[in-house]
């Protein structure tokens, strides 16, 4: 039996899995218009190669990545490319993101990308490589370029590869469905992200309330000592990296530093069907599985979806609204992001699209901290959100700092059990970003700082220069009007001469 | 009189001595606190705190003569940093714009006499006589100069864009800053 560790603190929100768990995955019919985002990741946005007009098969590189931390986009149904624009970006803000508009024509002409034909014989390196040009980002929603942390794991020196099937976020089933119908691709996923990644044994950590999930990975991973299925307990947010690395190894991450510090590098099990598709059979990340919930969804279910298909066509699907939702988010409830409006697209971090009704979500008044300390237990990284929460009241953004405001994961948990309804998280999120924009404001200082220095030099210098050139030209006039002296003294004894000599004569 | 020579000799080699020893050791440091507040000011010289430059800035707010948010271009940033140097409470509502904004080129009416670009002492305005002239955002500290000296009233302030990379989730609902409450 294999040992498992406690993690501290955690909720138990009611789950509402059970309308999609059920029902198998299926294909969304193509939308109109896919709008494919050229940042769907963390890191560089990708940089637009086609043109309007262009025809485009599907998986053909439509964004290549720039730079280290980066990921290409690629086509996700074969068409002709009408706009490269930006347009509303699926984020709380509804700024615009640059995009690739394609219309579908229906004939899904696949790009030929070439298949290695023993992924693991390969060099670790060499797949890493196939896994960045594929475009795989972490598909658990923080959508970070896969790629980048294999390579950290294999420079780092990994032990431990950890597949993350915690899926802690209530109404999400995607994972659930997947591990549940194609465990075999998964396995095989994990398998080769075990070699490109040099780590001895891959944990795969599935909560137990997904026990068909549990069941149908260990017959997929049986008689291969070296990937393990592991049943955690359910506890949101057991699904966070920090969470499911403490639990599966009993090693906490500490402040600042990166799992693969501790020789750990972990994916989501998305991420590890991902690269089987790439890997195996020559398919980009072009489309995902997305989970279409919420109790405003007459019928809700699992999709496969391809990656810039409008949110409006996944509800459409689902038989629309039964009731107007009170508000629509990308991902869970509980760090699920708000979206402005259902013309954004899905991208490769959306787990899911949750649709609330107004019953769902808790609108109840603010009232003042009464100290109860319930956020403090509930705090899975042990941090005083009350404390904290207080001191970015009175924008103490730095005291909150002190207190570890940049070691909360965001997960609610706090926000969850408050009984004073004081939006704890949204604080945390706010005073991060205020001290975000104040160490980029420092920046820019000091960057103003050196470009006036740098032209004081340059003023300085150009007055020397001037004051030199005067000199010289000083020099030189003095130098003419001396020769023309000269000249006019020797001209005067000549003539003199001359005349003395006329004189003789 | 060799005695005389002597004595003095050694008197002024002594004394001398002391002098450059004590000179050494107790030798009084420029004010520390200027130089650490002139590090942090931004150093472009804009004259818009009222004195001739950032380092006479820098001494008015050693002494306490001017405040800590005397300084537009800085904003509310450089307005805390200041008053921790000082070791004052920050009067939150005193900072003028917490976004100084940047300059653009309305290119319509630019004629392109080159006067901004002499002024501008961050580098930020490129262009050549008669050429239309063009702010580079990232440089810009927006000290406002080119304002006041272009001619045609081309140049003009603009707060800085927003954008999916400088977004920053608000303050919940309900929660107004208290330093807000008596502006």
């Amino acid at each position: 039996m294999f040992r498992l560790f406690g993690i501290r603190g955690g909720v138990h929100p009611e789950e509402h899995k059970h309308p999609t768990a059920s029902r198998p995955i299926e294909t969304l019919p193509l939308p109109e218009r896919l709008c494919v985002p050229l940042a769907q990741h963390i890191g560089a946005p990708a940089e637009a190669v086609v043109k309007i007009g262009q025809r485009v098969l599907r998986g053909q590189l439509i964004g290549s990545g720039q730079g280290r931390v980066s990921a290409p986009v690629h086509a996700p149904a074969s068409g002709k490319v009408v706009a490269v624009d930006d347009l509303p970006a699926p984020h709380p803000s509804g700024l615009p993101v640059l995009s690739v508009v394609i219309e579908p024509d229906g004939a899904q002409d696949d790009a030929d990308h070439p298949v290695p034909s023993d992924p693991l014989a390969m060099a670790p390196e060499a797949i890493a490589d196939f896994v960045s040009r594929a475009g795989i980002v972490g598909l658990g929603g923080a959508a970070f370029p896969s790629a980048v942390k294999l390579n950290l794991g294999l420079s780092g020196g990994a032990h431990t590869l950890i597949i993350n099937g915690g899926e802690c976020e209530p109404y999400l089933t995607c994972d659930d469905r997947l591990m549940r119908e194609r465990a075999e691709a998964v396995i095989d996923g994990v398998r080769i992200m075990r070699h490109a990644s040099g780590a001895e044994v891959a944990l795969i950590g599935i909560e137990d309330n997904k026990p068909s999930a549990i069941e149908a990975m260990r017959q997929a991973a049986a008689g291969d000592d070296a990937v393990q299925v592991v049943a955690v307990p359910t506890r949101y947010p057991m699904g966070s990296e920090k969470q499911m690395v403490q639990a599966l190894t009993g090693r906490e991450i500490p402040a600042g530093k990166l799992s693969a510090q501790l020789g750990v590098v972990l994916h989501n099990v998305g991420t590890a069907y991902a690269v089987h598709r790439a890997l195996r059979q020559g398919r980009p990340l072009v489309s995902r599985i997305v989970t279409v919930g919420g109790g405003a969804v007459r019928e809700p279910r699992n999709f496969e979806v391809p990656i810039g298909t409008p949110l409006k066509a996944l509800f459409d699907a689902c038989g629309g609204f039964a009731e107007t939702p009170d508000r629509v988010l990308m991902g869970g409830p509980m760090m699920g992001q708000w979206m402005p409006s259902l013309e954004v697209p899905v991208v490769k971090g959306t787990s899911g699209v949750i649709a609330l009704t107004a019953a769902e979500v808790r609108k109840h008044p603010v009232q003042p901290c009464i100290r109860c300390s319930r956020c403090v237990e509930a705090c899975p990284v042990g941090l005083l959100p009350l404390e904290m929460a207080s001191r970015i009241r009175k924008s103490d953004y730095d005291a909150a700092g002190k207190l570890g405001l940049t070691d909360c994961i965001a997960c609610g948990s706090c926000s969850w059990v408050c009984p004073s309804n004081i939006p704890l998280v949204h604080f945390f999120n706010f005073a991060k970003g205020e001290l975000v924009a104040r160490r980029a404001a420092e920046e820019r200082t000091s960057g103003l700082r050196e470009l006036a220095e740098k032209r004081q030099v340059r003023l300085e210098k150009e007055a020397r220069i001037k004051a030199e050139k005067a000199a010289q030209r000083k020099r030189e006039r003095q130098a003419r009007a001396e020769a023309k002296a000269a000249a006019e003294r020797e001209a005067k004894k000549q003539a003199r001469e001359e005349q003395k000599q006329e004189e003789e004569a | 009189m060799y005695a005389a020579i002597i004595v003095l000799t050694v008197m002024g080699a002594g004394l001398g001595l002391g002098l450059g020893y004590a000179a050494r050791v107790f030798r009084v440091e420029a004010d520390p606190i200027v130089e650490r507040i002139a590090a942090k000011l931004p150093g472009s010289q804009c004259g818009q705190c009222g004195y001739p430059g950032c380092a006479p800035a820098a001494e008015a707010i050693a002494k306490g003569e001017a405040a800590v948010t005397c300084c537009p271009p800085g904003g509310l940033v450089l307005a805390e940093q200041l008053a921790e140097i000082m070791g004052v409470e920050l009067d939150r509502s005193a900072v003028r714009d917490a976004d100084p904004g940047i300059a653009w080129v309305e290119e319509s009416i630019c004629i392109g006499c080159v006067k901004c670009l002499r002024v501008c002492p961050t580098d930020a305005i490129v262009g050549a006589p008669k050429m239309i002239h063009a702010v580079l955002p990232e440089a810009c500290s927006g000290c406002t100069k080119c304002i006041d000296i272009c001619p045609t009233e081309a140049l003009r302030m603009r707060p800085i864009e927003v954008t999916l990379r400088t977004w920053r989730w608000h303050r919940p609902e309900g929660e107004t800053r208290p330093e807000a409450a008596h502006v």
